[in-house]
């Protein structure tokens, strides 16, 4: 157990060293941060002194060193931008983001199964035939034109839901909340929906098939014959069994919707961590897109790590063969 | 069915919060004015950035010793009046009973202390105090400011020169900008403000949210009724509009061209336009002996003037004008636009459209099968600047130019031409002092690279280094000639050399467009810039 324990962080390690490698390498394409940093009317040789100063007249691998040595002290440098160390704005940032993905992630569980179980039982419903249409949608229209689509309906056209923005927002200690306000809690339906639709869709699919298959089982008949309710049976009996692979696939998509907020929140003007990243690459604030790069990795890093460990306590067959997890 | 009766219960609970959102969606009634632009100030330090929006932005908060009127004509600010005592000395009188927003009184200290921050490390302002050698105290509210010889221009350069309490800046460790050598962080002075101006800074989040409330010790005659102004950055052009139209904001800017009609048809909004005072061209290599990007080997066509009037006038400006600017352009043949102190309408007349004439000049220069080229050009910058650039290139193929594109970002764009690692590129400038001589003497005057002693940002944008002495010498006497007359007939000759000698193409001065509610009634700056002390909200 320890040894796969050891052996899987140490991967997890080498793949977050590769993304940091990899982003390295991208940011030279990038363009050059000193022309955003300045005004136009700023001589040469400032740009150049500048440009020394920042240490990007250094290769490219004493750069990546800096990086990986600074970053693994926690230290992601100061953004050129804001002129604030990096750590700083991300957990001023991160609040907006990881509030957004909750609710969104909740949006498309609960939705996402309710839709899913209500199919799954009548498949031949009008209903049914609607959610699979919605799915379709969800599945296939990219999420910036949702968002465009839903700002339209529900902001423009009726009125009803701000366009963009958080809301009000209070401060508990370090963690800003748009919880607590009501203007904060309408902020947050479109972006989350716009965010969850995605998954709420690949959930529904996932619960209907799973349901469908449940119901056909000995047991659930056995389950009728015993003169259980319709709750019992369809709630108690096969709902509990199709949530195992629902679980699993929503806590990969929950790095996923954190890490793909980006398109939302530039949609909404929503303040996170994705937004956040975004203006980095057009002002080439490089020490913020590698900060970004590294998290979102973390975070994908550790979801997995997490979902191996759970196979491993799940699943007897992989401690019998001493570890390894292809 | 369970599940049914559970799900109409969800449909009457959505039904039940939709109405509630409607009765809580009515603005209640304030004086509250609401505005967005594409990008945020770069700081709340007027010296950190020197950029039109940042400028624009703090001009709320601090000011100079003179400000821009309502026709952009100068006026007194900080300073009441000023003379001339000798044609390098001028004698400054300073507003009596100013204070700083923190109460403190305004002096001459902060004045001296201001350009001293200004000249110091880290200052991207440095261009706007550069003309001054030395500002003397006479009392505390009489300075002497003397200049590098006579520079009729001060005033044009220093309006946007704000001036900054001395006590409060050094007192929170915000004595000099916030540079990379001293020090990396940011200082105090970049989330806060201690000014003189109309408004108070409330709460900054820089990229999301910046509030301001008036400042009730203005000196000046309020010509606003704001109790507070709210600022947004908006990135994305859908979203900017949707909330204009939702009426969440009261004003946003820029329009983009395709939704200008949309906002207009709107009942409530009005979008207006007007010329802005940039200028977008296209540049040429002049100084390399080989084409660098090209098929040419061993000379270098575009020093024959001949070959760059036959790229003049293969261009149809006025299909740009329709076709991708959809009539939000003002065609140009100078690099100034009408409202730049300097323009001359009987030098605005276009070589014309001709693209046999093309042919015949290409030709007679040697190049009657054409050559290739890339036009380096920027795609997020100006507006619609790709979609000219490739309009561009589709007509100088027409005359056997075979014209590629390098199209990139402003971030690659602006360090590639600026290194003059190019042979043919786009560019567009906005002179911020509203005198001809900062586009003419940034663009057109010998780049400082290729000279000896040259002076300080001569000719930092002239990427392909168009040079002629006699341009260099009358912009030169520009600066000294204090006679308006006098000086108005060299910058006619020098525009008149340099149009001839078909230095740049200038293509047109962008339109602005500002999409406005009917709710509010506000002034319209040619440099973009929202002052809000001219907002009236109904």
């Amino acid at each position: 157990m320890l040894a796969f324990i050891i052996r899987r962080i140490l991967q997890s390690i080498v793949v977050m060293l590769m993304v940091a490698l990899l982003s390295f390498t991208l940011f030279r394409y990038v363009g050059d941060p000193v022309v955003s940093m300045v005004g136009r009317d700023t001589t040469f040789e400032e740009r150049a002194a500048l440009r020394e100063t920042l240490g990007l007249n250094d290769p490219i691998v004493v750069q990546f060193g800096r990086f990986v040595k600074n970053a693994s002290m926690g230290d992601f440098g100061i953004s050129y931008e804001q002129r604030r160390p990096v750590i700083d704005l991300i957990a001023e940032r991160a609040p907006a983001t990881l509030e957004l993905s909750f609710v969104s992630g909740l949006f498309a569980l609960v939705v996402g199964v309710f839709m899913g179980v209500y199919s799954g039982l009548h498949k031949d419903g009008f209903l049914s035939k609607l959610f699979q249409s919605v799915s379709l949608v969800g599945i296939s229209l990219p999420p910036f034109l949702i968002g465009i689509l839903l700002i339209y309906l529900f902001a423009v056209i009726l009125g009803w839901l701000p366009s963009m923005g958080r809301g009000e927002v209070r401060q508990l200690g370090f963690w800003s909340t748009g919880f607590l306000s009501f203007s904060g809690l309408i902020s947050l339906i479109l972006p989350a929906i716009t965010l969850g639709l995605f998954q709420m869709t690949l959930i529904m699919r996932l619960v209907r098939s799973e349901m469908l298959e449940v119901m056909r089982t000995d047991y659930i008949k056995f389950a009728r014959a015993r003169g259980l309710t319709n709750r019992a049976v369809n709630f108690g009996h096969a709902l509990k069994n199709t949530l195992v692979p629902v679980i699993t696939v929503t806590g990969l998509q929950l790095g996923q919707i954190i890490a793909y907020s980006i398109i939302t929140e530039t949609v909404f003007q929503w303040p996170g961590m994705g937004y956040l990243f975004l203006q980095a690459v057009q002002r080439v604030d490089l020490p913020v897109m590698g900060a970004y790069l590294v998290l979102v990795a973390l975070i994908f890093v550790v979801i997995n790590l997490i979902v191996d460990f759970l196979y491993y306590v799940v699943d007897p067959r992989l401690r019998m063969e001493g570890g390894a997890v292809s | 069915m369970v599940a049914r009766k559970a799900f109409s219960r969800i449909l009457v609970t959505s039904a039940a919060i939709a109405v509630m959102l409607i009765a809580v969606a009515m603005p209640a009634q304030s004086k509250t004015f609401k505005w967005a632009f594409q990008s945020d100030a770069g700081s709340m330090d007027p010296y950190t950035m020197n950029n039109t929006m940042t400028l624009g932005f703090t001009a709320n908060i601090y000011e100079g010793l003179v400000r821009h009127a309502k026709d952009e004509s100068i006026e007194p600010s900080l300073a009441t009046s000023w003379e001339l005592t000798q044609p390098d000395v001028w004698r400054f009188n300073l507003r009596k009973g100013v204070t700083w927003h923190d109460g403190s009184p305004f002096t001459a200290d902060d004045v001296i202390f201001s350009w001293q921050r200004a000249m110091g490390e880290g200052s991207d302002m440095k261009s706007f105090v550069a003309g001054i050698k030395d500002i003397k105290k006479i009392d505390d509210n009489t300075i002497d400011i003397i200049t590098k010889g006579p520079w009729p221009l001060l005033l044009g350069d220093i309006f946007r020169w704000y001036i900054m309490p001395k006590k409060w800046c050094e007192e929170n460790n915000s004595a000099s900008v916030t540079g990379f050598k001293s020090g990396t962080e940011e200082t105090y002075a970049t989330r806060h403000t201690n000014g003189t101006g109309p408004f108070m800074l409330q709460s900054r989040e820089p990229q999301v949210k910046t509030v301001m409330v008036p400042n009730p010790n203005w000196w000046d005659k309020r010509t606003d009724n704001i109790t507070e102004a709210i600022f947004t950055p908006i990135k994305a052009d859908a979203t900017r509009i949707a909330s204009l139209l939702s009426g969440e904001l009261d004003m946003i800017y820029p329009v983009p061209i395709q939704d200008v009609q949309r906002v207009r048809k709107t009942p409530g909004f009005k979008v207006m336009e007007g010329m802005e005072v940039r200028t977008v061209f296209l540049g040429f290599d002049m100084w390399r002996d080989e084409l660098l990007y090209g098929d040419v080997k061993d000379k270098n066509p575009l020093k024959d003037v001949r070959v760059r009037k036959a790229m003049y006038q293969a261009i149809d400006i006025d299909a740009i004008n329709k076709k991708i600017m959809r009539g939000a352009s003002y065609p140009t043949a100078l690099m100034i636009g009408s409202n730049i102190n300097g323009f001359d309408e009987a030098l605005n007349k276009r070589f014309p459209y001709d693209p046999a004439e093309s042919k015949r000049l290409l030709a007679e220069a040697g190049y009657p099968n054409g050559f290739s080229i890339v036009l380096d050009t920027p795609n997020d910058r100006y507006v619609n600047d790709e979609a000219i650039s490739q309009a561009v290139a589709a007509m100088l193929s027409k005359v056997g130019i075979k014209c590629t594109l390098n199209s990139q970002t402003r971030a690659k764009h602006f360090s590639k031409i600026a290194s003059m690692d190019t042979s043919f590129y786009m560019l567009g400038w906005a002179p911020m002092s509203f005198d001809v001589h900062n586009t003419y003497f940034n663009n057109v005057q010998t780049n400082g690279q290729k000279i000896e002693n040259p002076q300080p940002g001569q000719g930092n944008w002239n990427c392909g280094n168009y040079s002629n002495p006699e341009v260099d010498k009358l912009l030169n006497e520009m600066t000294a000639e204090i006679d308006p007359v006098k000086r108005q007939a060299l910058i006619s000759k020098m525009m008149q050399i340099h149009k001839d000698d078909v230095g740049h193409i200038p293509l047109h001065q962008q339109a602005l467009s500002w999409g406005v509610s009917d709710r509010v009634d506000l002034t319209q700056s040619a440099d973009n810039t929202l002052s809000l002390r001219w907002v009236m909200v109904k």
